[in-house]
């Protein structure tokens, strides 16, 4: 049976049909050679999570059995890709909320079963890493990676496909949780990123000097000390204009993510920088990073918003990188939500 | 054509195999939480030894619940991602249904239990209708005082299965008089055989179309503890 073994030829014309379900994303895309989108298809459930403030991992997971389906299918037509044509189907296993992950493996391993192809799980960080090399594959390496979302927050130096080290990332929140919170705190609503945005372009980022947690020390960040600043501030001073303090706060959060993305280029000596994560979105995040990358005479990769946020794409192109290297996985593999990054040192 | 049965409801992953003629591969594994780990190979392994190949497979029936919420979206995703792969029918059944149908030629009211967690069960009453049991009532979640009035209120020899009355089964008893049946699980086998008749009348939908059967909202909980992805 070729579903089970590991015999797979892996070329430029290897098509992956890849899921990804470990948030409140239901994606499915079909990549070819691992670089080739041919199809990229997300459906968000924010509106479903909104009313929360936050994901409800048991809505999420329910949403992802309705949804998976009719999109693997899009998927599928907007690629104009018969079933017979995919060489393998894959999706995150980890990390992530286990009862949406465990939906997205199910789907792909009985999929991979019924067409008898090869079964990959794609971790979702290091897929976040590709998504760099799926809009430039010609980017040269090393390259650092900041990678800033809701649930994560890392600076991490990519060698090659399969090579990464970890340079450094939060001890506390991630910093589109703080953005959430912050945006919870400010009755801004839910997801906190954008709503935050949005207003801080009608403030003034520098009327109020929140802290720069660790913006000197290493390469680590901090933003839970930042977060109480704000509602510290908010409380002394109740008759403060929102949108300054929004804009005050969003300029700290993002000089020190500049700043050692910046100090993290120089140390590997990285040919490039590259932005990915939820959080990549945020506008002055992107003008900063991009100016700073200029002033350094260094590229500085900002990928679409698509490939930013959690999409399908990226794991199609993991999940070829991987089938190359190791193979196919077993139809008894789970899902690992606190699965890590391997990294190489 | 060939059946194939998904049941992952509850904490064991039962898969079965069946023709016309009756099952000719039945697989139960009492996997805990391990419901996604051990159901495509437990598929895998059926089909192999009962020399079935895929394309000989012409409808999916699985348990839709009510259950384990987890496991049975691991049943549901599987189900219907084979049966859009396949382009094949799915049968969905409910759990409690299955779990009474090994009891269709008793006289009793038969009353299928099942564990609901958090204090509570889901439960369906049903009797004897020829080779199936009919539905005598819509399935609920509720407390076991409820359930034990619901019998007391109907005053008729009752058997009661499945693994929340095999958990409550003095509480139950100490209410109304009545008898506890061995089984623990829905089984896969009782499932094809369910699903077989619908097959032959055409009482099936399309993958897209299978619902879960949850009976309960979902907790309104943020947990960003369990928030992980990025
Ligand atoms: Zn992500």
């Amino acid at each position: 049976m070729r579903g089970l073994n590991t015999d797979v030829r892996v070329n430029e014309s290897t098509v992956v049909l890849a899921i990804e379900t470990s948030c409140d994303e239901t994606a499915a895309a079909v990549v070819m050679g691992g670089t080739e989108v041919l199809s990229n298809v997300v459906s968000s459930q924010i509106d479903l999570h909104a009313a929360f403030g936050g994901v409800v991992p048991e809505i999420a997971s329910r949403a992802h059995v309705e949804l998976l389906n009719p999109i693997v299918a899009r998927a599928l037509a907007e690629a104009n890709v018969d079933p017979s044509r995919v060489d393998a189907v894959a999706a995150t296993y980890g990390p992530g909320l286990v009862g949406p992950l465990l939906v997205g493996v199910s789907a792909a391993k009985a999929l991979a079963f019924a067409w008898d192809v090869p079964f990959i799980g794609v971790n979702h960080l290091e897929a976040h890493l590709y998504a760099g090399l799926l809009d430039d594959p010609t980017l040269p390496m090393p390259v650092v990676v900041l990678l800033v979302s809701g649930g994560h927050t890392m600076l991490i130096e990519m060698r090659g496909p399969g090579e990464y080290r970890l340079i450094g990332q939060t001890i506390d929140d991630a910093a589109g949780e703080a953005f959430d919170k912050v945006a919870r705190f400010l009755g801004l609503g839910y997801p906190g990123g954008p709503a935050i945005d949005r207003l801080s372009r009608e403030g003034d980022a520098n009327a109020i000097d929140f802290p720069r947690a660790m913006l000197h020390d290493g390469f680590d960040f901090s933003f839970s000390g930042l977060k109480t600043s704000v509602m510290n501030h908010v409380r002394k001073n109740p008759s403060v204009a929102t949108a300054d303090v929004a804009a005050s706060f969003q300029a700290a959060v993002v000089d020190v993510l500049v700043a050692k993305s910046r100090r993290a280029a120089d140390h590997v000596g990285a040919q490039a920088m590259v932005l990915g994560g939820g959080v990549a979105a945020n506008s002055l995040l992107r003008e900063r990073f991009a100016a700073a990358g200029a002033a350094d005479g260094r590229r500085a990769l900002l990928p679409s918003r698509e490939m930013c946020t959690d999409n399908a794409a990226m794991i199609g192109a993991a999940a070829w990188y991987r089938l190359r290297s190791d193979g196919a996985m077993p139809l008894d593999t789970g899902a690992f939500p606190n699965l890590r990054l391997t990294v190489v040192s | 054509m060939i059946v194939l049965g998904i049941e992952t409801a509850t904490p064991r992953v039962s898969v079965a195999l069946a023709d016309h003629e009756g099952v000719v591969a039945l697989i139960e594994v009492d996997a805990g939480r391990r419901h996604a780990e051990t159901l495509v190979p437990a598929i895998e392994f059926a089909c192999r030894h009962a020399d079935v190949t895929l394309p000989e497979i012409g409808v999916v029936a699985v348990d839709v619940g009510p259950g384990l919420f987890t496991g049975m979206r691991v049943g549901i995703a599987t189900a219907k991602s084979l049966a859009q792969a396949l382009e094949i029918p799915v049968v969905p059944l409910s759990s409690l249904e299955v779990l009474a149908h090994p009891l269709r030629h008793d006289e009793r009211t038969i009353v299928s239990v099942v564990d609901a967690r958090k204090g509570e069960i889901f439960y369906g009453f049903f009797r004897a209708a020829g080779d199936r049991v009919q539905a005598l009532t819509e399935p609920r979640c509720g407390s076991v005082d409820e359930l034990v009035s619901d019998l007391v209120g109907r005053q008729q020899a009752t058997v009661c299965v499945g693994d929340g009355a095999l958990r409550y089964r003095e509480q139950i008893v100490d209410g109304y008089r009545c008898d506890i049946a061995d089984a623990a699980f829905p089984s896969a086998s009782a499932l094809v055989a369910i699903a077989d008749k619908e097959a032959r009348v055409e009482k099936w939908v399309a993958a897209d179309d299978v619902a879960a059967l949850y009976l309960r909202k979902p907790d309104a909980e943020i947990n960003w503890s369990t928030r992980e992805s990025a």
